[in-house]
């Protein structure tokens, strides 16, 4: 693995392909019934990705409002995850990784050369799918695992512990032990610690890629309960199979769907929109459960 | 509702082999145990062929520092012990150890974390070359090449360490020393100890390092919070592997060292020998009753490295059980 | 189906995280002027020679890689110089086998000549001149012992194999356990064993003896690779062979030893390299002979001995002479690893 850190562009060229494409591109460009509020916003543009030679991720061009909750929603296989990593420059760990296009966050390129990556997953902040606290540390020195890493110095770690796990809404079940190691949680308390871990470097935006598909249905709940709370002071991208999820959760969806090419973004809408009266036909077909 | 009532007893399955098969299982079984009666057959004959010795001197075989046949035809007037060379065993080792490890550590994590994916079979393939390289090769290019530089490096070092005891060098002869022994051997363990903690940090958690970067640590975050403490036993592991070889490493020993019986912890200087050495050197001239303290002494090596390879083993599989 | 937009252009794959061409530059002129530095400091200070400028550069370059890197902030320079160092300690460690290997070669083809590979030491003292004598000798012995202790060590190796993955008998992890503790013993010990029983039993030195000793240490290696191929079979292969009422001897034999031949074969010739360079269990057992014998139960040249011998003899000629014998061996070591690889890589790719 290498830790990148921008300064000179390689371009990689590629043949521009002759043939036109089948499928109708309808994507929305823009979810412009929302005001985009000052500084903190996150929009991608024109975001393509490859693994080598394989095109990935084709063109999606997504906004995401501020202090709102995204579904990202399609069958599996069609880039959600890639492009969720794309937004905190997790993506260039996997080698022979290139991409295309602009992640915009407050406004500049994050992949520009004299951004540091580094920076930019202290304000985008990532849990995931498989809970992964560390396991040589405690539930305390879980949470404050980031702000360590980063050598930031805490003038008081205990009300930061609380602060954070009772955001991440695990302060009640652990506050008698939090000297206890970080794996003797069960599945839904992990996840919520590493909700927490994350939240102690005060992101802007966090990221979640499918963090309930590990657990049992009462946890799920309650996760999903700590992400619709915490959009009220940060934006929440989140990546799920689970439709239901989608709609109890987000405010706002994105489809992708991928017709054994690139994934592409097909529509992007108010959740209440998208499941009601979605524009595409696919859209449709896949909400209404028909494939997927 | 009575479907959980009683669960029917187990039945014993016992296999009837066919007369082809007890004579193939039991054929196999007794090549398998013939290890066994090597190792046994090894310690009771150096037992039997040594304990002459050990009723003569007791502990002070292990732990007296001279080593003098006197008089052939008397035997009751020697005085045999291999104290100094257990120390001379054991500094050279532990010698080997402390320079091995550091550098094995930067080579198992480079090769893992550091470099290009593509060139990272041919260097595993390399370790494995420079780990088959003979000992007597390793001897000769120690004595012609080696020397003369570790020879250049110990004056400077002694003038400026020498009010640390053990850098210390009244006799002004340099040369064959501990350290110099200790710094070849280190080289030829250095292979075994990044391939075993090569193998471990490579199997470190993704996902942990995955989080680690998620909370915007760097690489050498990410390596000393979770690859580090991951990879501890198995290095532990690795180490007492190269421990085990260390002490019984022979030629490269003899052409480094000469054997002097005294004990000597002063490491730039020329003297000093281990056991192993000791076996070689005194072999060819020995008289009968020497030849049993060689036996003796043998005994006492393959004891010891057998007890530093059993507990090596024991760490090292029980780190790949945590996988 | 919905009918085509106007195509659309894909535009160019980069790699804007990746600044390989700077990290280069950055990193080489660090470098250049970290040695610049330590030269500088040998020749004006008290620190002298190489040791001094090695010292001299193990310190400037974490320095310098440090006050280059601060402007970014504290992680991202001890980033920076931890992969400095890490770097720099592996090519620390390159050094040494590169001169090994350069240095073999460069004293040990002056021994060579043309008759080198054929001709033996018995009328040749080691201090005459180097066109005269060579290893054949050497190279004879060692194949006979070599020979001698596969045909016992690599039968028993792959029994203990066997009787592990296959028989799955209950001193299965004993017999594991057993073959690692045994890998342990030093080869001089091995030899000390062998002088004990067959060499003071039988009276003299011997070839028989030295194969012995190599029994000895051949039989972890042996074992231990062969129980990896093993279990390299899938159990799919076995069942096979049982679902057609094949007793386990003959599924053993018929069925799951030649799949893996060729695995089988590459821990045999692991084994061997394993010992063919061991000089110490043969000072002990085979001794040492200048001329090229098949006797058994004489003692029999071998080619580490052959080194060993010369080098004591203090002369240049027979130092050259053990430098030439140094060549061969390392040759005949990097022959048989390389032979073991291909048919450990032509294994895994079936």
């Amino acid at each position: 693995m290498d830790t990148p850190d921008s300064n000179s562009t390689e371009v990689i060229s590629t043949p521009v392909p002759t043939e036109t494409t089948v499928i109708e591109d309808r994507t929305r460009r823009n979810a412009d019934n929302l005001e985009v509020k000052g500084g903190g916003g996150l929009e991608t543009r024109g975001l393509h990705a490859w693994f080598n030679k394989h095109h990935a991720l084709a063109d999606v061009s997504l906004h995401f409002p501020e202090n709102t909750v995204t579904g990202l929603i399609g069958p599996s296989g069609c880039g959600k995850s890639t492009f969720l990593r794309m937004l905190n420059r997790m993506h260039e760990f996997i080698p022979k990784a290139s991409m295309a296009g602009e992640v915009l966050f407050e406004g500049r390129d994050i992949y520009a050369t004299d951004v540091n990556p580094i920076e930019i997953r202290r304000r985008i902040g990532m849990v995931f799918q498989k809970p992964n606290p560390f396991p040589a540390m405690n539930i305390g020195e879980n949470v404050i695992a980031g702000l360590k890493l980063a050598k930031i110095k805490v003038k008081d770690k205990d009300t930061l512990i609380e602060e954070c796990l009772t955001r991440a809404g695990l302060w009640k079940e652990v506050k008698d032990r939090l000297k206890a190691p970080g794996g003797s949680l069960s599945g839904g308390q992990q996840q919520r610690l590493c909700i927490a871990r994350s939240l102690a470097l005060q992101p802007d935006v966090l990221l979640l890629d499918e963090p309930c598909s590990a657990l049992d249905p009462g946890s799920t709940l309650r996760v999903e309960e700590t992400i619709v709370q915490l959009s009220e002071s940060m934006t929440v991208v989140i990546v799920t199979h689970n439709m239901q999820q989608a709609a109890r959760v987000s405010d706002y969806c994105a489809f992708f769907l991928s017709d054994g090419g690139p994934g592409r973004l097909v529509e992007a809408d108010l959740t209440t929109n998208m499941f009601s009266n979605p524009r595409d036909t696919r859209t449709a077909d896949y909400v209404q459960g028909r494939f997927g | 509702m009575t479907d959980t009532a009683t669960t029917p007893e187990r039945r014993r399955l016992t296999t009837n082999y066919t007369p082809v098969d007890r004579v193939f299982r039991g054929s196999m079984t007794a090549g398998a145990l013939f290890s066994l009666v090597v190792l046994a057959l090894i310690a009771a004959f150096l037992l039997y062929r040594g304990f002459e010795i050990f009723s003569d001197f007791g502990f002070s075989f292990i732990t007296g520092e001279v080593w003098n046949i006197g008089d052939p035809m008397d035997t009751s007037t020697a005085v045999l012990g291999i104290g100094a060379m257990l120390v001379g065993s054991v500094l050279t080792a532990v010698i080997a150890i402390l320079i091995a490890v550091p550098f094995a550590m930067s080579a198992a994590l480079f090769i893992e974390y550091y470099a290009p994916k593509s060139v990272r079979t041919a260097l595993t393939a390399l370790l494995d070359l420079v780990a088959a390289i003979p000992s007597v090769i390793y001897g000769i290019w120690g004595y012609a090449v080696l020397l003369p530089i570790v020879e250049d490096w110990s004056v400077p070092l002694e003038r400026w360490l020498d009010f640390i005891p053990i850098f210390d060098v009244p006799s002004g002869i340099f040369g064959r020393s501990p350290f110099l022994a200790g710094l070849l051997l280190s080289l030829m363990i250095t292979p075994i100890v990044t391939s075993v903690a090569r193998e471990v940090y490579g199997q470190a958690p993704r996902d942990l390092v995955d989080a680690s970067y998620a909370l915007g640590g760097t690489k050498w975050g990410a390596i000393r919070n979770v690859v580090l403490p991951f990879g501890r036993s198995g290095l532990v592991g690795g180490a007492m592997l190269g421990l085990g070889r260390a002490l019984g490493e022979t030629v490269a020993v003899y052409l480094t060292l000469n054997l002097v019986f005294d004990i000597n912890f002063r490491i730039l200087g020329s003297a000093g020998g281990n056991v192993a050495s000791l076996i070689a050197t005194k072999f060819g001239e020995a008289t009968p009753y020497e030849l049993k303290a060689l036996m003796a002494a043998g005994l006492v090596l393959f004891l010891v490295t057998l007890l530093v390879n059993f507990l090596a083993t024991v760490i090292v599989n029980r780190s790949r059980r945590i996988v | 189906m919905t009918t085509a937009l106007a195509p659309t252009a894909v535009p160019a794959q980069r790699r804007p995280w990746n600044r390989r061409r700077q990290t280069v530059v950055r990193s080489g002129i660090l470098v250049l002027a970290s040695l610049a530095i330590s030269y500088g400091l040998t020749e004006t200070t008290e620190l002298g020679g190489i040791l001094g400028f090695y010292l001299g550069l193990a310190l400037c370059l974490p320095v310098l890689v440090f006050a280059e890197s601060i402007r970014h902030g504290w992680n991202v320079a001890v980033d920076r110089v931890a992969a400095s160092v890490i770097v720099a300690a592996f090519g620390a460690v390159l050094i040494p086998w590169a001169s090994i290997f350069l240095t073999v070669y460069r004293k040990g083809s002056k021994a060579f000549h043309a008759g080198y590979l054929t001709e033996d030491m018995r009328i040749t003292p080691s201090s005459d001149p180097l066109q005269f004598g060579g290893v054949a000798h050497a190279i004879v012995g060692t194949l006979i012992m070599v020979l001698i202790a596969s045909a016992i060590a690599v039968p028993l190796g792959i029994t203990a194999a066997v009787y592990i993955v296959e028989v799955k008998g209950r001193f299965a992890g004993f017999v594991r356990f057993l073959t690692q503790a045994m890998s342990g013993v030093p080869s001089i010990v091995a030899g000390l064993f062998i002088y004990a029983t067959v060499v003071i039993f039988f009276g003299g030195f011997s070839a028989w003896a030295g194969a012995l000793a190599y029994v000895i240490l051949m039989l972890p290696t042996v074992a231990r690779t062969a129980e990896e191929v093993l279990k390299l079979v899938p159990d799919e292969l076995r069942s096979a062979s049982y679902a057609l009422g094949a007793s386990q001897a003959r599924t053993t034999f018929r069925v799951v030893l030649p799949t893996i031949a060729s695995g089988l074969v590459t821990s045999a010739i692991l084994g061997v390299a394993r010992v063919a360079g061991e000089t110490a269990p043969l000072i002990l057992t085979a001794s040492y002979f200048v001329a090229t014998s098949t006797n058994l139960n004489e003692p029999i040249a071998s080619l580490p001995i052959y080194i060993f011998s010369s080098l004591g003899l203090g002369d240049d000629n027979a130092t050259t002479r053990a430098w030439g014998g140094s060549l061969v061996l390392l040759i005949v070591v990097f022959v048989l690893f390389a032979l073991a690889r291909t048919l450990s890589t032509r294994l895994s790719r079936k």
